[in-house]
């Protein structure tokens, strides 16, 4: 019942022997290290494991790897550029849209796809697509004013 | 055994009487610490308080460690604390008091938090504790090490120590011409030998007005490895072999195993089952292999169930069987006679308040990895006390206090949920019969589930009003949910205030703010019915009933703030304006909210709170957690309650039990008194308790409609 699969996980190819069903957050968490995607729910409805496939946010505790194969894989440890940020991370920091900052790579990681869609996005738009990004700590004022900041320093960067 | 989980008995008491610290001596020593720390100085001062909230530890009196700072000879500064952080900010507001009293920057202070083999027992993270208590204690320990580092240059030069300065972690003299670093003084061995006998008296640390670091909005030290995913949280410890853990869970409460069949599970490859009467849980070489091996063993399980009360008739349930002045403290009492000024007024209330139990919730469940060598274990864990992990796990596997380590890294919330170490010993007992450490990770089910709950709770309100508009009797009951702010802060007549301890049918325990949260509910909506039938305007009410002081202050200051006398009397179909206020733990908050009111739902447009809690330490900090206290709040007050029946939770996810969102959050109006002549206390807490009646006291403005339950019920 174990399966080779090929995928690409923060620009290298990684080849993961292993049960098709189980879901993506457990091999990046357990198999390759990458411990910076978090659990929340392992429903599907939390968001604290979002990822990107192939630029697109997935929670990845409810995607098999089965189904992954050939994939590009970004996490948060992949988003920085060795010791230098990502803007919205930079965001997120300068901030400090973060209380126990368990929440924060998924709201992370979801904010990198809304820019990539969106990248003036209004209040409402960034409502509905942090939707289903749960802060238990309930930060979401700062977490707002966050992803606002690293719309413009983004908006700013690309105009240059 | 009957349950798999530790049963916790009953509310937790709180301890949060201030206190002052008697810093009665020193020690210097190099001992066991220095192999972890390194070469330097370690530096140990003694209270006679630290231990005032201690957990099942025999009482060591005077001789309690209340600080422990290590100087390296790289010129790190360690601090050491018992505390831990969870989200509430302590590590920076921590860190601040260290550098504050060494004369350095933070960004020196290396902060260790909640390890038992090194940090000292300064009770747990909890009762908004650390900023009245753990930053004192802090600070005086770390005035004390610079007054020592004082003496000992003084003496090295010979030249009065009045004539020393400190300035960014250098000792220099008036005149200029010596100067020395804390890291190249304690370098030396003959400062080392005469510190022994140079323990200084008393300190003193630095008053408000001089206040260089403390005072500023210090973000969280560790901020960059949280936003790059580096962080490891105790969910993300890995230890060298080790395996994943998963335990069989009872299918409802008090379910007795009465056989079971192994087989099917320890084919799985690498699974191993252990088996411990009704413990039954099982190690695989990773976490998904785990939970298929526990699936295959619950197909094979047979439970006896008991019968098991339903959150349907919950509240007739706790009356019946409540008890008059139980519980580990009976709180209340009374005042002048109630009967009587009940019989003299024409106009009185009589009312039910309904509390429904919630979790806490935190993001990230209880786990914990455990790692034995030989009969020594250590467990990392997410704990708000560290003491009482230890304890459970020397408890449980009958172990010296010195054969146990628990370590909490930086965790993913707690709110008053993660006091107790399930997560701890559950792992401890898997790695043990496993022979390899296993990392355990509480499944959100199991979190909704098996972690114990807020109380909930029934209050009964029987009070009444003269002519002249004076609350003449004030008659409050409390069934279950707790004592804290039960006693009201408005000036009554007669009162009577009693709580009542009853048998809760879930497992129950400490929460953000506890019982205030409910007491404030139930005593705010009461004065808005009373002003009502008085009258009077609902803050008018309560300003003539209450002494001059700090709740006042934020009172006035919420209602200019939030324009209560213009937006009160400008009326719009469906729309309301709602206040309340209270105070807890030595902290003051006012909140009016404004509501909207469609197709009985509730819309929070807007919340506008003062909160007060003497100096303030971390503007940055305090300032989130007012915000999430109040969006969490929003959460008790309009959608979060268990459902029950049949020994079953019945909304355990997520998806089933709502919490608060992005969407969620109204409009905020934040005011942060800065009292620099009071001594701060905590604020992780308080800013909770006016949210649910404000809201309710706005709606009843919209719709003319009293909800008198938690969370709010319009139908
Ligand atoms: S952990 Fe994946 S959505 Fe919650
Ligand atoms: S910061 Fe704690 S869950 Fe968001």
């Amino acid at each position: 019942m174990e399966n080779t699969f090929t995928i690409q996980v923060n620009g290298r190819n990684e080849s993961i022997t292993t049960d098709p069903e189980r879901p993506l957050l457990d091999v990046l968490r357990e198999d390759l290290g990458l411990t910076g995607t978090k659990f929340g729910c392992g429903e599907g409805q939390c968001s604290a494991c979002s990822v990107l496939v192939d630029g697109k946010r997935v929670r990845s505790c409810v995607t098999p790897i089965g189904k992954l194969a050939g994939k590009k894989i970004l996490t948060i440890e992949g988003l920085s550029n060795g010791d230098s940020l990502h803007p919205i991370q930079e965001a997120f920091l300068s901030l400090s849209a973060f209380q126990c900052g368990y929440c924060t790579p998924g709201m992370i990681m979801r904010t990198v796809e809304l820019l990539e869609n969106k990248p003036n996005p209004t209040d409402e738009e960034i409502l509905n697509w942090m939707e289903s990004n749960l802060c238990r700590c309930c930060g979401y004022p700062k977490i707002l004013e966050a992803i606002q900041s690293a719309a413009k320093a983004t908006a700013k960067g690309d105009s240059q | 055994m009957t349950s798999p989980v530790r049963p916790f008995d009953g509310i937790e008491e709180e301890r949060y009487e201030l206190f002052e610290m008697n810093t009665s001596r020193f020690e210097l020593s190099r001992r066991e610490f220095l192999s972890i720390l390194g070469p330097g100085l370690l530096i140990l001062t003694y209270g006679s308080t630290a231990l005032a909230q201690r957990f099942g530890r025999g009482d060591r009196g005077d001789d309690s460690v209340s600080a422990r700072l290590h100087i390296g000879q790289d010129g790190t500064i360690t601090v050491m604390t018992g505390k831990v952080e969870v989200g509430q900010g302590s590590r920076a507001e921590l860190t601040q008091a260290a550098a504050e009293e060494l004369k350095v920057d933070p960004s020196h202070i290396r902060l260790i938090m909640g390890d038992t083999a090194l940090t000292p027992d300064d009770g747990g993270t909890y009762g908004s504790q650390s900023t009245p208590r753990t930053v004192p204690a802090i600070r005086r320990g770390a005035a004390a090490a610079r007054d020592i580092l004082i003496d000992a240059a003084s003496r090295m030069w010979g030249i009065d120590s009045e004539r020393i300065q400190v300035v960014e972690g250098v000792l220099k003299d008036s005149s200029g011409e010596k100067s020395i670093r804390y890291a190249e003084l304690v370098d030396r061995p003959e400062v080392v030998e005469n510190l022994q006998s140079s323990v200084p008296s008393g300190v003193e640390v630095k008053p408000v007005s001089e206040w260089e670091v403390m005072g500023t909005s210090l973000p969280r030290p560790n901020g960059k490895d949280i936003v790059m995913g580096n962080h490891r949280y105790p969910s993300d410890i890995v230890r060298p072999n080790m395996g994943y853990g998963k335990v069989l869970r009872p299918p409802a409460y008090d379910a007795t195993l009465k056989s079971i069949d192994s087989s099917e599970a320890e084919k799985m490859e690498g699974v191993t089952v252990i088996r411990d009467g009704d413990f039954v849980g099982c190690v695989a070489p990773n976490s998904f292999r785990a939970a298929k091996a526990v699936e295959a063993l619950a197909k094979t399980a047979e439970w006896e169930i008991p019968d098991h009360p339903s959150s349907k008739n919950l509240y007739s349930y706790l009356k019946d069987r409540a008890r008059e002045g139980g519980g580990r403290r009976s709180r209340g009492g009374e005042n002048g006679s109630v009967e009587e000024g009940l019989a003299s007024a024409a106009k009185t209330i009589e009312a039910e308040f309904e509390i429904a139990y919630i979790q806490h919730a935190p993001l990230e469940p209880r786990a914990a990895v455990a790692e034995w060598e030989g009969d020594r274990v250590t467990v990392w864990t997410g704990s708000q006390v560290p003491t009482r992990v230890h304890h459970e796990l020397c408890d449980a596997f009958d172990l010296e206090p010195d054969q146990a380590r628990v370590i909490i890294p930086d965790t993913g919330g707690g709110f008053g949920g993660k006091h107790t170490g399930e997560a701890a010993v559950e792992s401890a007992r898997l790695a043990r019969a496993a022979g390899k450490p296993v990392s355990l990770r509480w499944t959100r089910e199991e979190e909704f589930t098996w972690a114990y709950f807020r109380p909930a709770g029934l209050i009964e309100v029987h009070a009444a009003v003269d002519d002249a508009g004076k609350v003449v009797a004030w008659d409050f009951a409390n069934y279950n949910s707790g004592g804290s702010a039960i006693d009201t802060p408005y000036r009554v007549a007669s009162r009577r205030t009693r709580f009542l301890s009853t048998d809760s049918p879930l497992r129950q325990g400490s929460y953000r703010a506890l019982a205030s949260t409910a007491n404030t509910f139930a005593r705010e909506v009461a004065m808005d019915e009373l002003a009502e039938l008085a009258g009077v305007d609902p803050v008018a009410f309560r300003w003539n009933h209450l002494e001059d002081g700090r709740l006042k202050n934020v009172l006035e200051s919420v209602v200019g703030k939030f324009n209560w006398d213009r937006r009160r009397h400008e009326r719009k179909p469906n729309r309301g304006m709602g206040m309340a206020c209270g105070t807890e733990k030595g902290s003051f908050v006012a909140a009016c909210a404004e509501v909207t009111v469609e197709h009985d739902k509730i819309h929070v447009e807007r919340i506008c709170q003062a909160f007060e809690c003497g100096a303030i330490q971390n503007p940055l900090n305090l300032r989130m957690q007012v915000e999430g206290c109040i969006v969490m709040g929003l959460g008790g007050a309009l959608f979060e309650a268990m459902e029950f029946a049949n020994g079953r939770i019945k909304n355990a996810s997520f998806g089933s039990y709502r919490v608060p969102r992005m969407s969620d959050v109204p409009e905020l109006d934040i005011h942060l008194l800065d009292r620099k002549d009071l001594p701060s206390v905590g604020a992780g807490e308080t800013p909770i308790i006016a949210v649910a009646p404000a809201i309710a006291n706005a709606v009843y403005d919209a719709v003319g409609k009293r909800c008198r339950s938690l969370p709010l019920k319009l139908t």
